[in-house]
């Protein structure tokens, strides 16, 4: 079996996000950048599944600038066998993405596309449900333990009740969450050997995916500052407080 | 444990600074079939860089011609130079000093020039490795220098293994570059088995503390440069303060304290935030933002304590050696030459340290540290003493016949009550941030809580005792990141070492008055996260 590792790349977990003074966006420029840790996830379970034998080929997918190379050999010195950009420079939408992907497992014909549950800068968690759809295949999303057998995948999901499990016919769309596995470490001569391996460049224009804007950012804001606490003295002071604010 | 995995390079470089990456574009310009690998602690190229910065622009033109067509993301052409004396209320504009005069030169961040500069030297077959750290030196069976380990990854707190432990490899080389900036762990390390700092006087240090801020629109003016000395610090505290208005409505500044101060209860994090309010600057800073914040530990000690940069199998370049020149303010055009220089050293002597420290002692790089040797020692006097004597030095060009001694910071603390204290006058500050923790925030610093503590106190016992008594425990005032705290719990009182806030300044490792405090890198990839700093 083939797995498809949707890889996108963000503003790293530890930046503190600065929205640009004009509100046109998020300030981008020296900032760093670095995986989705939810496709990170997805990519460790897929080479899990390929050490266990379930697998034979893990393949990275992205979608980005020239520059995202960098970003899809991370990938590959993780462990995946080789990594598909495809290059634009234009933001790209949770639909267009899924249309993407479509078009590639078209020509991979995978038997497991994994992605990250959502991706923390715009946090649409759209991109897996919507790609399973256009694909006409079953999802089974917010993964929390995945075991693959019989062309079959048992899925337990963390849903807001619990824990959920699901099977699904292979092949299908597994979106991954928080606790499903831990990603390992890049080594330094898994580096040096991820230099070697290959990445197919494919341009955005060539795919005929539609690039609709189907949704429009008016502005960004920062969240509104929190006020200066007031010390009160004792609880008559803080009621009478909360009085004077109408909270009481 | 198993055999550790080992590469092998021709050339290993410790530190993605402007040295080490100067270093190995030259290495790789010069002598393309040369293999070189740069290792850096920080997990992005730049992310641990902390610097002013005003650059000369020389050594950048002589490394990479043509550079001016392709400026680093943040370099604006150095405007007017303004020099002040401050008191608490007003301040007297004085004539900038010669070393001061900035025309000519750029203001950069120095973090998103290295970040500039790595992509430069992967593509010359530079293998640049984010992330990695350098957690000890490996040694040939004749003593010299083999290469560096990279730590592990995944030990927890207690030295066992956690699920995703991945053993660290040996980088070995023909020659090991220590480009580590100021107090190198590595470095330190080796200057000891070296004895590289016979004959030589202690190395010194500041500490500098940087914020970067992003002002209303139209406040700042790009290009301005401002350096002040005098309050808040007393006349026997080494102090001064740098404004750089970038372009985008952004300024970045700082305050830089000597390290050599004496009076225990000083608080280099606390000077810094008193100078933000002096009347002078608090107006610009108003109703502006923190965008990144971060403290670094300067070396300063100059000719006088410029250790032996060779030893079989390793050099020193850059601010580990020691080659900043403290009254210009400046070590980045330092950094570059010494890189190149020991690049090309290299290179004419088959890939062989011995003779570069008389190479570099007979280049201009170290020239420029002998003319102004005398300058710095001599605020240990007191303010005005060591302004006269710098305009002295400056008119002889440090043709003086004597050189003044630089003594190891640490020993310079006085014991509580040993001096009159001396007179603070502080004021109500009312701009952010509000404590260090606060301030720690900007820095983004990022170290998994459950890995060993990569600040090693070797008698802990010490804290509550000895040093409660002689010193007040001054850690928990000189560290800029709150990292060091006196609990009393119910286990008693004893030393509580946050490490996870440590933005590896170093200044623990430098002036902890009984050098039982070493500081080794944590996990790779740990530690700040600055933004255009």
């Amino acid at each position: 079996m083939k797995i498809l590792v949707g890889y996108k790349r963000v503003v790293d977990y530890n930046v503190r996000i600065q929205v640009k003074p004009d509100g046109s966006g998020v300030v981008t420029d020296g900032v760093k950048l670095s995986a989705n840790p939810f496709d990170d996830i997805a990519l460790e379970e897929a080479l899990r599944l390929r050490e266990k034998g379930v697998a034979e080929e893990v393949v990275v997918v992205g979608i980005g600038p020239a520059d995202l190379t960098a970003h899809l050999r991370n990938g590959l010195a993780m462990g995946a066998n080789r990594a598909i950009h495809v290059v634009t420079s234009d933001a790209v939408q949770p639909l267009t993405a899924a249309r993407v992907f479509l078009k590639l497992i078209e020509k991979e014909q995978p038997g497991l596309f994994i992605v990250g549950k959502q991706a923390i800068d715009d946090d649409a968690n759209q991109t897996g449900q919507m790609l399973a759809a256009l694909w006409d295949r079953p999802q089974a999303t917010f993964a929390g333990k995945v075991e693959i057998a019989d062309g079959k995948a048992t899925v337990t999901r963390e849903v807001d009740a619990g824990l959920e499990t699901i099977e699904v016919e292979l092949p299908a769309v597994i979106t991954t969450d928080l606790r499903l596995n831990e990603p390992r470490f890049i080594k330094l001569p898994d580096i040096m050997k991820a230099k070697a391996k290959p990445i197919d460049s494919i341009d955005f224009a060539s795919l005929g995916v539609e690039a609709h804007d189907h949704l429009k950012t008016t502005h960004y804001a920062p969240p509104v500052k929190r006020g200066k606490g007031v010390m009160v003295k004792d609880a008559a002071e803080l009621v009478a407080a909360l009085k004077q604010k109408g909270l009481l | 444990m198993s055999e550790r995995e080992t590469m092998e390079y021709d050339v290993i470089v410790v530190g993605a600074g402007p040295a080490g990456l100067s270093f190995a574009i030259r290495l790789k310009q010069l002598k393309p079939e040369v293999s070189v690998c740069v290792i850096e602690k920080a997990s992005t190229i730049g992310a641990q860089i902390l610097s002013g910065a005003v650059i000369e622009p020389q050594p950048l033109d002589a490394l990479l011609p043509g550079w001016r067509d392709n400026p680093p993301p943040i370099c604006v052409p150095a405007g007017e130079d303004e020099f002040w004396l401050l008191s608490k209320d007003s301040g007297r504009k004085l004539p900038v000093p010669p070393g001061m005069r900035n025309h000519g030169n750029f203001i950069v961040s120095l973090g998103a020039m290295c970040a500039w500069l790595a992509p430069q030297a992967e593509a010359l077959g530079v293998d640049v490795f984010p992330g990695f750290a350098a957690a000890d030196t490996i040694f040939n069976e004749d003593g010299s220098v083999a290469g560096v380990s990279i730590g592990d990854m995944g030990v927890a707190k207690d030295g066992s293994h956690k699920a995703g432990y991945a053993q660290g490899i040996d980088i070995k080389a023909k020659v090991t570059v220590l480009a580590e900036g100021a107090r190198g762990s590595l470095t330190k390390q080796l200057i000891k088995r070296f004895k590289l700092d016979q004959g030589k006087d202690p190395q010194a240090y500041s500490i500098g503390i940087k914020e970067l801020w992003q002002l209303p629109a139209g406040r700042a003016t790009p290009g301005k440069i401002v350096h002040s000395f005098g309050w808040p610090a007393d006349s026997h505290t080494y102090g001064g303060s740098f404004i750089y208005h970038l372009d985008g409505d952004r300024v970045a500044l700082g305050y830089v304290s000597g390290l050599d101060y004496s009076d225990p209860d000083y608080k280099p994090w606390e000077a810094f935030q008193q100078w933000k309010n002096h009347p002078s600057l608090k107006p610009l800073l108003e109703g502006g933002e923190i965008l990144s914040a971060g403290a670094r530990a300067i070396v300063t000690g100059g000719y006088q304590s410029l250790p032996n940069v060779e030893m079989p199998g390793a050099l020193l370049i850059g601010d580990t050696a020691g080659l900043l020149n403290v009254p210009k303010v400046k070590g980045t055009h330092q950094a570059i030459k010494s890189g190149m220089l020991a690049a090309e050293h290299l290179v004419a002597n088959e890939l062989k340290p011995a003779g570069f420290d008389a190479k570099l002692r007979a280049s201009d790089v170290v020239a420029e540290l002998k003319k102004v040797r005398n300058i710095k020692p001599a605020f240990k006097k007191g303010l005005w003493f060591g302004l006269l004597n710098a305009a002295w030095e400056t008119a002889l060009g440090g043709a003086s016949p004597w050189t003044l001694k630089n003594k190891a910071d640490w020993s310079s603390l006085h014991k509580l009550g040993a001096q009159e204290e001396p007179k603070r006058d502080y004021v109500q500050r009312t701009l952010p941030p509000r404590d260090r923790l606060a301030g720690v925030y900007f820095a983004a610093t990022e170290h998994d809580e459950d890995q060993p503590i990569h600040l090693h106190v070797s008698d802990t016992s010490i804290c509550v005792t000895t040093c409660a008594e002689e010193y007040g425990n001054p850690c928990t005032r000189f560290c800029p990141a709150s990292v060091y705290e006196i609990v009393d719990d119910a286990a008693g009182k004893r030393l509580q070492i946050n490490a996870a806030n440590c933005v590896h300044c170093k200044t623990c490792d430098i002036k902890d008055p009984y050098q039982i405090i070493n500081w080794v890198t944590p996990e790779g990839g740990s530690g700040p996260n600055y933004q255009n700093m």
